[in-house]
């Protein structure tokens, strides 16, 4: 062996990682990364400006815009907030879902995406089952794409709406966000983080305004890897130290439909898992629960925390067409105004 | 036929420990003299290339491409594939056999090699090792070897029953053949579309442990030990991971003949390149942790690494813009290995030239027993690269010979261009300042 003196490994050059050309588009909102905390502030304000806006105004911002929803998985929250913000706006709305379409018959998502901007669209709000499919379908369209869900990806109009409800209990509804504004506040998210979607964009927003997330699950829905995605998060895996230590609980569902193929015992999972009464009030009294939906009753959550006075399940829901008009207008505007948010 | 000279150049011939400026001549499609500096007695009008400031080299040998022929014609033929292999300085290419039909029979092992494929250089093919590569029943290797077949493998779908790849290390040493794994535990993969790590969890795909490769490397490697036989040539294709690597290393010294191959992207490019999903960042094994790929470069530069392959993996456009869970794995790396290996491994990480041309010629040919491949003594194959090695271009996709263009490279600055690629005497690819 022609052994040579190796530089020491430090001192190696190796190839940088190119800064990423995403969003091609002003308008879309892919990831929660695209914006800035600034960009954050102006779409909470933005919201709350819309939702208290005279509905004949507000109905006159998007008339006769053509937005398209592209859903490639089953929805009741996030597509019918979508399309109630856009049409609350006085966009146009048109549905396309994967069961009634060329997408059955084999039709790429370039295809159908290039197909919908011949139709007019303007925007393209999209529900896709593989992660990543959002930023595929604004690369070869380039139309502002809205992610409302990629995969076990992310959710980001989920994350931009749980800020507000937190932000309603905790911070008395400010709408300007800074890297301070939730230190010292601690949320635990529990239960299947692996394929969750709402998880991963919760976790890679809240620690950027300064909050600690504590994620807490069994190994096969948490594993080790989740604490290193970003700054300010950690596993806790006794449910009832993390809530103990937590203003705001989001609890998630088991995704039975990404399992694939992992076993689970559910009255162990419950056991020690289950967001119960009695739970709440032993070690978190005063938190804010919050759950992004689908709820299983009585699997991660009991009915009466749900339906309880520390729940904050329905006012997420509202928030949504708040957060979700602001973000329609964003897409349809940005490109306008020029420049990212 | 012609005599071909090429005169004023630095010639490294790694293999022949030649490292000097000297003249060559080329005829009959074999080396026929090499001589100092204006010695060459030429006869009145013999051709003559000018070489002065260039490097002259082996021609370079890849035993890991595929040319996707038979059957897969839309990603590539043997003509295109062999047309790239010549602009990135190749001579010697060993296919793969996951074709349409896979190569797993005399037949389609000649097909490859016939003059109507139109090749501009030398396809080696490796033939499958079970039928169909389905690792089930073992093909018969003494016929397949008389056919062409330079080793067998049943890459992309690794043997994974112990059994079976025991009788396949048995039978390929009874036959001289070396068996080539890749070396990766489907039942730990399922799936899965990149690296398992912080960047998969982030990303949201399902991740390839590194163990699924190096449980399979151990697993190999004790199955070569048990048989106890010196004949037993076991390759790793594609190496990926620091543990593999050390499996390897651990192997050697022990005195097993046990080797492997790392490809460019494997040195070079580490999991976060998969950006936002990136599919020409998509192959299979998938790039890697920052500690891993730089384990690779350590094992390089130490001469743990036998050779440089590329893994040449053309998809056509449409199948690589899809999801990133739906895209095939692989890319294209004749062109561009190297432009990247000059450019990373002997300028930025300081290897010696000639060292890095062994990985990529007199090694790899040794690797597979192809003889007279990979050395310019005299009487071996006049199989010639000469090119500028302080040339620095651009890679850009849209101008590849390949008939597919998914690249990670697109954009990337190479160094060392190829000026003249020479197959068997014949000027394949001519590209003069």
């Amino acid at each position: 062996m022609n052994a040579i003196a190796a530089p020491a490994r430090r001192q190696l050059q190796t190839p940088l990682v190119e800064t990423s050309p995403f969003p091609y588009n002003p308008g879309s909102l892919l990831s929660g990364s695209d914006l800035s905390l600034e960009g954050v502030s102006q779409i909470l304000t933005r919201a709350t400006a819309l939702e208290n806006m005279d509905s004949l105004v507000r109905d006159r911002i998007l008339a006769k815009r053509r937005v398209a929803l592209l859903f490639y998985e089953s929805s009741t929250r996030t597509r019918t907030s979508f399309e109630l913000a856009a049409k609350s706006l006085g966009a146009d709305t048109t549905l396309v879902s994967s069961l009634s379409s060329s997408i059955e018959k084999g039709e790429s998502l370039k295809d159908t995406g290039l197909t919908l901007r011949a139709l007019g669209a303007e925007a393209i709000i999209l529900r896709h089952n593989s992660s990543g499919a959002p930023w595929l379908l604004e690369a070869e369209t380039r139309l502002p794409v809205l992610n409302a869900g990629d995969g076990m990806h992310e959710h980001p109009t989920q994350a931009l709406l749980d800020l507000r409800t937190i932000l309603t209990h905790l911070r008395a509804g400010l709408t300007t966000v800074t890297a301070d504004t939730l230190a010292g506040v601690t949320m635990t998210i529990a239960g299947d983080i692996l394929h969750s979607r709402v998880a991963r964009s919760n976790m890679l927003l809240l620690p950027r305004l300064g909050a600690h997330v504590l994620l807490c699950g069994p190994k096969e829905l948490l594993p080790e890897l989740a604490a290193h995605v970003g700054p300010g998060i950690t596993i806790e895996r006794d449910f009832d130290a993390a809530i103990g230590q937590s203003q705001a609980v989001m609890m998630l569902r088991i995704q039975a439909e990404r399992l694939a193929g992992l076993q689970l015992d559910l009255e162990e999972y419950k056991a020690n898992y289950q967001l119960t009464g009695p739970r709440l009030a032993a070690h978190a009294p005063t938190a804010v629960v919050l759950h992004p939906g689908p709820i299983i009753r009585g699997l991660e959550v009991t009915a009466g925390v749900a339906d309880g006075e520390q729940s904050a399940i329905l006012e997420q829901v509202r928030n949504g067409v708040a957060i979700r008009m602001a973000v329609v207008e964003r897409a349809l505007t940005a490109a306008r105004q020029g420049g990212r948010a | 036929m012609t005599a071909l000279a090429i005169r004023g150049g630095h010639l490294i011939d790694p293999a022949g420990g030649v490292d000097g400026l000297k003249d060559i001549l080329l005829k009959d499609g074999r080396v026929a003299e090499i001589a100092g500096p204006g010695k060459l007695k030429l006869a009145n009008g013999a051709e003559a290339l000018d070489a002065t400031g260039l490097t002259v080299a082996p021609g370079l040998v890849d035993i890991h491409v595929h040319l996707r022929e038979p059957g897969q014609g839309y990603k590539e033929t043997i003509a295109t594939g062999t047309a790239a292999a010549a602009a990135g300085g190749f001579t010697s290419v060993a296919a793969m056999p996951n074709t349409t039909p896979v190569n797993d029979s005399p037949e389609v092992t000649r097909w490859m090699q016939a003059p109507e494929r139109g090749a501009a250089v030398r396809v080696f093919p490796i033939a499958a090792a079970t039928r169909g590569s389905k690792g089930e029943t073992l093909n018969d290797y003494a016929a397949l070897k008389s056919a062409g077949a330079v080793a067998l493998t049943d890459d992309g779908r690794p043997i994974l029953k112990d059994n079976i790849m025991r009788e396949t290390l048995t039978a390929a040493a009874r036959v001289g053949l070396c068996v080539i794994q890749h070396a990766e535990d489907t039942r730990l993969t399922q799936g899965a579309s990149m690296n398992l790590g912080p960047v998969s969890f982030r990303l949201g795909l399902r991740g390839m442990p590194a163990e699924a490769e190096s449980g399979m490397v151990e697993r190999d490697i004790r199955l070569v030990t048990e048989l106890r036989d010196n004949r037993v040539h076991l390759h790793v294709a594609h190496t990926s991971t620091a543990a593999a690597l050390a499996a390897v290393r651990q192997a050697r010294r022990s005195g097993l003949r046990v080797t492997c191959e790392v490809t460019p992207h494997h040195f070079l490019l580490t999991d976060e390149h998969v950006g936002f999903y990136d599919t020409n960042m998509k192959m299979n094994p998938p790039l890697r942790s920052a500690a891993d790929r730089d384990a690779m470069i350590q094992a390089i530069l130490d001469g743990v690494v036998d050779a440089i392959a590329t893994d040449h993996a053309p998809h056509a456009v449409h199948e690589k813009e899809v999801e990133f869970e739906n895209a095939p794995n692989g890319i294209t790396g004749l062109e561009t290995a190297l432009g990247l290996s000059l450019r990373w491994l002997h300028r930025e990480w300081k290897m010696p030239l000639g060292r890095v041309l062994s990985l990529l010629s007199a090694q790899p040919a040794g690797l597979l027993g192809l003889k007279g491949r990979g050395t310019l003594a005299v009487g071996s194959f006049a199989d010639v690269v000469v090119f500028d090695p302080k040339a620095e271009w651009t890679y850009h996709a849209r101008e590849t010979r390949s008939k597919s263009r998914n690249t990670p490279f697109d954009g990337w600055t190479m160094q060392g261009k190829v000026r003249w690629t020479i197959s068997e005497g014949r000027v394949v690819y001519s590209n003069p300042a």
